[in-house]
């Protein structure tokens, strides 16, 4: 699977979606992340690698401003996706975070059906004009989750009544069905047991065909099974970005390869 | 020796125990509190306890129990004869304790030496007199009977008492004594104290459901009472409320009951959306430091007596709505008569339970797990958005438990409806005239000259009785929709 793999990579990065320009994130009075610059292609997956607390969740959460709801937190810099920033005044946070989905570390269903769950974006939206088009974005967006088959019996099912695996492949659904134009996945396989990783893991290959997948990950295989370009975190910076195959084979930083051989971390 | 002496010296006993105990157990262990099983503290915890907790239980147990086994020892021994047509057996008794507890105080004060009041005579000395010089006031001449009885229940009393006095010193010296034998260093007085702590925390547990039990039961045998005077038929389903004393009174539950749910009502639908929404308001858009002066400030609300709430109702609110809606009113209609209505009171409730609704309301929408909102929020919903449709649904049973449990409260609500809704028992859905619930009747019946053996007194038990059902009723359906519908979050 890692040959495979390396034979995508060499996919132009020439299109960028986001671009972030020195970046800082201050919560209070810690200095979160320190002048991060990086450019995240368009229908690949990038990888956050780097040890807890390092900031890679923290800067994930800027490119949809989730860290709006947090009271203490001060982002500074630029990000602009397709050239425009998402900071600035004119932009809503939550036109953007449409626009800009997010997967969570924990599966987080709603405690609602199966199909409430997959509809609640675009109802919030008013992506359908009727019942059958709602349920076939539904319909669809399950499909694209590769849950679909699983499911489609019990549509009416509370979601919380899925097994792990299932319900973060149902919140993946549900992320994907506001047709955002990037996925930002927070660590998450860390709550599923190896078979549901592999399945979304599986997923999140076939989802690079339609999105920009940024994930997050504590699992260096995982990220070197998924992404095509790797980011290394350490301290609040970022240490090195570039193709997954280099920075895993042959990383120019020091603090890099100690972290990949397991010397820190 | 008074009550109090006995536990003051069951005291020192487990206080002097303790010290023995600590220092048999060092003793056993040549002074190495290594060597020791436990602490030394548990060993004299051990010693103490084993001294007060069996001397202190019985003392207990005697004292609840020997008034009533000598009271109904004493009234068996008074003869009919000696009831007079007026009275009863319970006036006698009354009469007995009197002149008993007259009689120690005589010898008390020295009035009287003590062989001089074993031997009175009713028809001999003036003991009506000589009992108002130490100041026990009596209706009338001691009969010989009454004295007699008297008599008896003194030497009963004052055997009893010199019985407990010896059976709980002895209890407390033998518990002492077997404990301190038992002290060593291998015994596991840690343990034995663990285990006599939980006792202890069983036992205050199961006095409040005993104390509970007690006071069904209490009301159930009132209640019995009062159906056996009055139809029950009438108290159910009749539908007039009408209390006289000639003997012929309409008492049905019915129009109370309508009252007490009107009124309710009205407080529900002032308390449940304001109390909801500033719940909201709290714990999802207000930021900490707005949170913590204001959540302290709505809960004062709940720590205002409700007396002064009907105040409240009666000098503001009452008089406003009657600037409103009564004669030469602002609306120029002549809807309202006076201040007390049905209104006046459901409002003034409401503006109670708010505090009550908005502070359980405030803690299910905290408990709803921050993972549920971030997924909304992550989707592009707005704030309000997430709290209709997402942290709302998954609060909702334990909001509708909070909302039973205030209906409960307002179904109980005294001093409010009493100043506020006025006195007239009658059906009607006009919320501008004055009702009455059926805590003001229970209040009404039982106060002034009452006599306990009329169904215009006993109704008061059989209407608490059906409050209590009523409000039992909705809490035990609060408590099961809330874990029925709770959500599982893991």
């Amino acid at each position: 699977m890692n040959d495979m793999a390396r034979v995508e990579r060499r996919v132009g990065t020439k299109n960028a979606k986001i671009t972030a320009r020195d970046v800082q994130v201050h919560y209070g009075d810690t200095h979160a992340i320190k002048d991060v610059n990086v450019e995240i292609g368009d229908k690949t997956v990038t990888a956050f690698i780097g040890p807890s607390g390092c900031g890679k969740s923290t800067f994930l959460r800027c490119l949809n401003r989730m860290n709006d709801t947090i009271d203490a937190c001060r982002v500074r810099g630029d990000i602009l996706l397709d050239g425009e920033d998402i900071y600035d005044k004119r932009v809503d946070p939550v036109q953007l975070r449409a626009k800009v989905g997010m997967v969570f570390q924990k599966p987080n269903p709603f405690p609602k059906s199966i199909y409430d769950n997959v509809a609640y974006g675009p109802r919030i939206h008013g992506l359908a004009r009727n019942k059958p088009e709602l349920d076939e974005i539904v319909e669809k967006s399950l499909r694209r989750a590769a849950i679909w088959n699983e499911v489609k019996d019990r549509l009416d099912a509370p979601g919380t009544g899925l097994s792990g695996g299932q319900q973060q492949r149902l919140c993946i659904a549900r992320a994907v069905a506001t047709e955002p134009e990037v996925l930002l996945m927070d660590e998450p396989c860390s709550a599923l047991d190896p078979i549901a990783t592999a399945q979304v893991e599986e997923l999140i290959d076939e989802l690079r065909q339609r999105y920009s997948v940024v994930i997050v990950t504590h699992s260096m295989q995982q990220a070197a099974r998924v992404s095509q370009k790797t980011a290394f975190f350490h301290l609040g910076n970022l240490v090195e970005f570039g193709e997954t195959g280099q920075i895993f084979t042959n990383p120019q930083d020091p603090r890099t390869e100690s972290y990949i051989t397991g010397r820190i971390g | 020796m008074p009550t109090l002496w006995l536990v003051v010296s069951v005291l020192v006993l487990a206080a002097i125990g303790y010290v023995l105990g600590r220092k048999r157990a060092l003793q056993s262990a040549n002074g190495n509190i290594r060597e020791l099983h436990s602490l030394p503290i548990y060993y004299g915890l051990n010693v103490a306890f084993a001294a007060l907790l069996p001397a202190l239980g019985v003392l207990i147990l005697w004292l609840l129990a020997q008034p009533m086994i000598i009271d109904s020892t004493v009234s068996g021994m008074v003869p009919h004869e000696a009831i007079p047509e007026e009275t009863t057996l319970g006036l006698v008794m009354s009469d007995v304790r009197r002149v008993a507890s007259g009689l120690d105080a005589a010898v008390e004060q020295g009035v009287m030496t003590l062989a001089e009041s074993h031997s009175l005579r009713a028809e001999a000395a003036d003991i009506r007199a000589r009992l108002g010089e130490v100041g026990v006031a009596l209706g009338a001449e001691v009969k010989a009977e009454v004295l007699q009885a008297a008599q008896s229940y003194r030497r009963m009393t004052a055997t009893g008492t010199h019985a407990m006095t010896l059976v709980v010193a002895l209890l407390a010296v033998t518990g002492l004594a077997i404990a301190y034998a038992r002290t060593h260093k291998d015994f596991r007085a840690r343990n034995v104290v663990e285990r006599g702590i939980l006792v202890l925390l069983i036992l205050a547990a199961s006095l409040a459901i005993l104390t509970t039990i007690g006071i069904v039961f209490s009301m159930l045998f009132e209640t019995m009472n009062f159906f056996g005077l009055h139809s029950w038929k009438d108290f159910f389903f009749g539908g007039i409320w009408a209390p006289n004393f000639r003997g012929d009174s309409e008492l049905s539950i019915l129009p109370l009951l309508w009252g007490t749910l009107f009124i309710s009502f009205i407080a529900l639908l002032v308390a449940v959306p304001v109390g909801l929404f500033a719940a909201i308001y709290l714990a999802e858009y207000a930021n900490n430091a707005t949170r913590s002066f204001a959540k302290p400030l709505l809960e004062i609300l709940a720590g205002i007596p409700t007396i002064v709430y009907g105040l409240f109702a009666l000098l503001t609110i009452g008089p406003m709505l009657v600037d409103f809606f009564g004669k030469g009113g602002l609306l120029g209609v002549e809807w309202m008569a006076g201040a007390t209505s049905v209104l006046t009171a459901g409002m003034v409730m409401g503006i109670m339970l708010i505090p009550f609704v908005s502070s359980l309301s405030d803690d299910i929408i905290n408990a709803v797990p921050q993972a549920m909102r971030d997924g909304s929020l992550g989707l592009g919903a707005t704030k309000s958005e997430t709290v209709r449709q997402v942290v709302m649904p998954a609060a909702l049973p334990g909001i509708v438990g909070a909302v039973l449990l205030a209906a409960s409260r307002a179904i109980g609500e005294t001093m409010i409806v009493v100043m506020g809704a006025g006195a007239i028992a009658k059906f009607s859905l006009n919320p501008l005239e004055s009702m009455t619930t059926i805590t003001t009747r229970i209040v009404s019946q039982l106060t002034g000259d009452t006599d306990f053996a009329s169904p215009e007194t006993l109704v008061a038990f059989a209407l608490g009785l059906t409050l209590f059902v009523l409000t039992l009723g909705l809490n035990i359906l609060a408590l099961y929709i809330v874990r029925k519908y709770r959500e599982q979050y893991e």
